[in-house]
């Protein structure tokens, strides 16, 4: 009897441990996220949004480095999903397991773990140096590809995956070949796994700073072509809170940065719902 | 063109595709490697690593310091965030009533959304100063960074963690319960051994995730070039080191930075290797 109730004791405690280790993490989720949109969300107001900044960022607006960072997610995306789908149509549907898909695989994971200050570091000398790009749009864009590749191909391999085998077998039976079975069977009810990759993707992309800083530049002018050089919000509000330009701005960009990414999140979660609804 | 050769040809695009993919990490590799390894010879690989001076004017590059820095830095964000990830892993699979791990998952979602810089800034706020007028010191600390640093990796370690728990059969757990063990028991004594290997697939792909941070520790840490000798004391680590001095470097210095570079990426891609080794490895 005193036995079992030391160790019932032992489960007690344990429990009490675990559930202040959870609430601990939503406690300081939600301190990090209070903390900023409180004192950034006061700076909003139309002027904020649509004034680019002016005077290095003390005065004005973000408009510009919303331009910015949209402009590079963009160019990020459109490059780095063909390459990630097709990479993973190739891993999931035409190889078997062998050494090929296991190099392959291997790279990948490896690719995944690279930290983004050295793709800011190969971005610099390869796209702005060697291939003459200088800071611009597409150096920074072709640099953020690289870097969510990783996460495009994984994703999508896992929706892949997800797959029942008896899609391909019925395709098959009424003749189709191989490519038709991905296009039409197997592709179409990949969508919302890919689109969660996708989506995972523009979530790094607008949060990346290092990358950026090093490939796009920082300058605050609304770009007009590819090869111009841009700040994205995530810079623009790492250099008002690092060389303490202005405070105010900074708590702005950044509540401006975190409602943006949640506003991506749920937005996503919500088509990706509605869109297995109407499949189903 | 006939079905047959369309369908060979796509597939020789799709590898193709494939290695184009894997061919970014050759390439990676290839320009760091070939901008940073010229300098590392150039004054001699142990001078540069184990030198204690770093001074890009006189052309001193020593990164002792730095390494030391990023290894101190990691190991306290560990040493904080591998018990709160396990224990939230542990809670999301155990013990959970729905509505609760509903909400920890929400919140570990908005943790590995939060942008780098946020973390940063926010360290620097309100951290910095409760560090410094508690403990003294300037406040811009190993401990400053550790404690952010083991923010940011709680979503790895409770991700990684969790899927390798979620992973076990289900006879492990009854067949434990079953021989009259609690539920603690089970858990400790049966599952969490059981799940070791994604568990330290886990904390060392949190470990990477730490050492390869950047912006947030740029704000933190003060940046002092010197060797720490306690955890109230300002450092640099590897990856600050580029971050800071990349924007004005130029000659010697700038492959020096890149150098720093072959380093970490060394570091990393050793880390990585081990990770997917272990998880790879299965239960039974």
């Amino acid at each position: 009897m005193r036995i079992n109730r030391k160790r019932y004791l032992t489960q007690n405690v344990a429990k009490i441990l675990i559930w202040m280790a959870a609430l601990s993490t939503m406690g300081v989720m939600a301190l990090i996220i209070l903390q900023v949109l409180s004192e950034g969300i006061p700076v909003f107001s139309p002027r904020f949004f649509l004034d680019s900044p002016r005077s290095m960022g003390r005065e004005g607006g973000i408009f510009s480095t919303i331009i910015g960072t949209i402009a590079l997610t963009v160019v990020a995306i459109v490059v780095a999903t063909p390459l990630g789908v097709g990479t993973a149509i190739f891993l999931g549907e035409y190889t078997r397991e062998g050494r090929i898909s296991r190099v392959i695989r291997f790279g990948i994971g490896c690719l995944a773990g690279v930290p983004s200050i050295i793709f800011g570091l190969f971005g610099f000398v390869f796209f702005v140096i060697y291939l003459n790009m200088g800071w611009s749009i597409l150096s920074g864009g072709l640099a953020l590809a690289a870097m969510i590749l990783p996460t495009i191909i994984c994703t999508a391999e896992e929706a892949l995956k997800a797959i029942p085998y008896s899609f391909r077998e019925v395709s098959y039976s009424l003749g189709g070949t191989k490519w038709e079975t991905v296009t039409r069977a197997i592709l179409p009810n990949a969508i919302p796994g890919i689109f969660t990759g996708i989506i995972l993707g523009v979530c790094r992309s607008i949060e990346e700073t290092a990358v950026v800083i090093l490939t796009a530049g920082s300058s605050l002018i609304i770009p007009t072509s590819l090869f111009a050089p841009v700040r994205t919000m995530s810079v623009h509000f790492y250099i008002l809170a690092r060389e303490g330009i202005s405070m105010e701005m900074a708590y702005g960009t950044g509540a401006a940065l975190i409602l943006l990414v949640l506003f991506v999140n749920i937005v996503a979660n919500w088509r990706l719902n509605r869109y297995i609804r109407k499949r189903a | 063109m006939t079905v047959e050769f369309k369908e060979k040809f796509i597939e020789k695009i799709l590898l193709l595709i494939a290695f184009s993919s894997i061919s970014i990490l050759a390439l990676i590799a290839f320009f760091i490697f070939g901008e940073g390894l010229p300098l590392i010879w150039k004054i001699g690989p142990k001078t540069f690593l184990l030198g204690g001076r770093w001074v890009p004017g006189q052309g001193e590059f020593g990164i002792l310091p730095m390494i030391i820095g990023s290894f101190w830095v990691t190991f306290g964000a560990l040493l904080l965030g591998l018990p709160l990830g396990l224990a939230c892993a542990i809670f999301l699979c155990e013990w959970t009533p729905p509505w609760a791990g509903m909400i920890l998952r929400s919140a570990i979602q908005v943790l590995a959304g939060i942008p780098s810089v946020i973390y940063g800034f926010w360290g620097l706020v309100v951290l910095v100063p409760l560090v410094r007028n508690y403990l003294g010191g300037p406040g811009l600390s190993i401990l400053s960074g550790s404690l952010i640093l083991s923010i940011m990796i709680l979503p790895t370690i409770i991700s990684i963690s969790e899927d390798s728990l979620k992973a076990l059969p289900p006879s492990y757990k009854a067949g434990a319960l079953a021989l009259g063990a609690t539920h603690w028991e089970t858990i400790w004594r049966v599952l969490v051994p059981a799940a070791r290997s994604g568990i330290v697939a886990s904390i060392i792909l949190g470990m990477g995730r730490a050492l390869g941070e950047t912006m947030a520790m740029i704000m933190i840490l003060g940046n002092a070039v010197k060797m720490p000798s306690s955890f109230l004391d300002s450092a640099r680590t590897l990856t600050t080191n580029i971050g800071i001095e990349m924007g004005y470097a130029t000659g010697d210095h700038r492959q020096a930075l890149f150098a720093t570079g072959v380093i970490l990426f060394l570091i990393i891609m050793f880390l990585n290797t081990l990770a997917i080794v272990l998880s790879r490895r299965r239960v039974g």
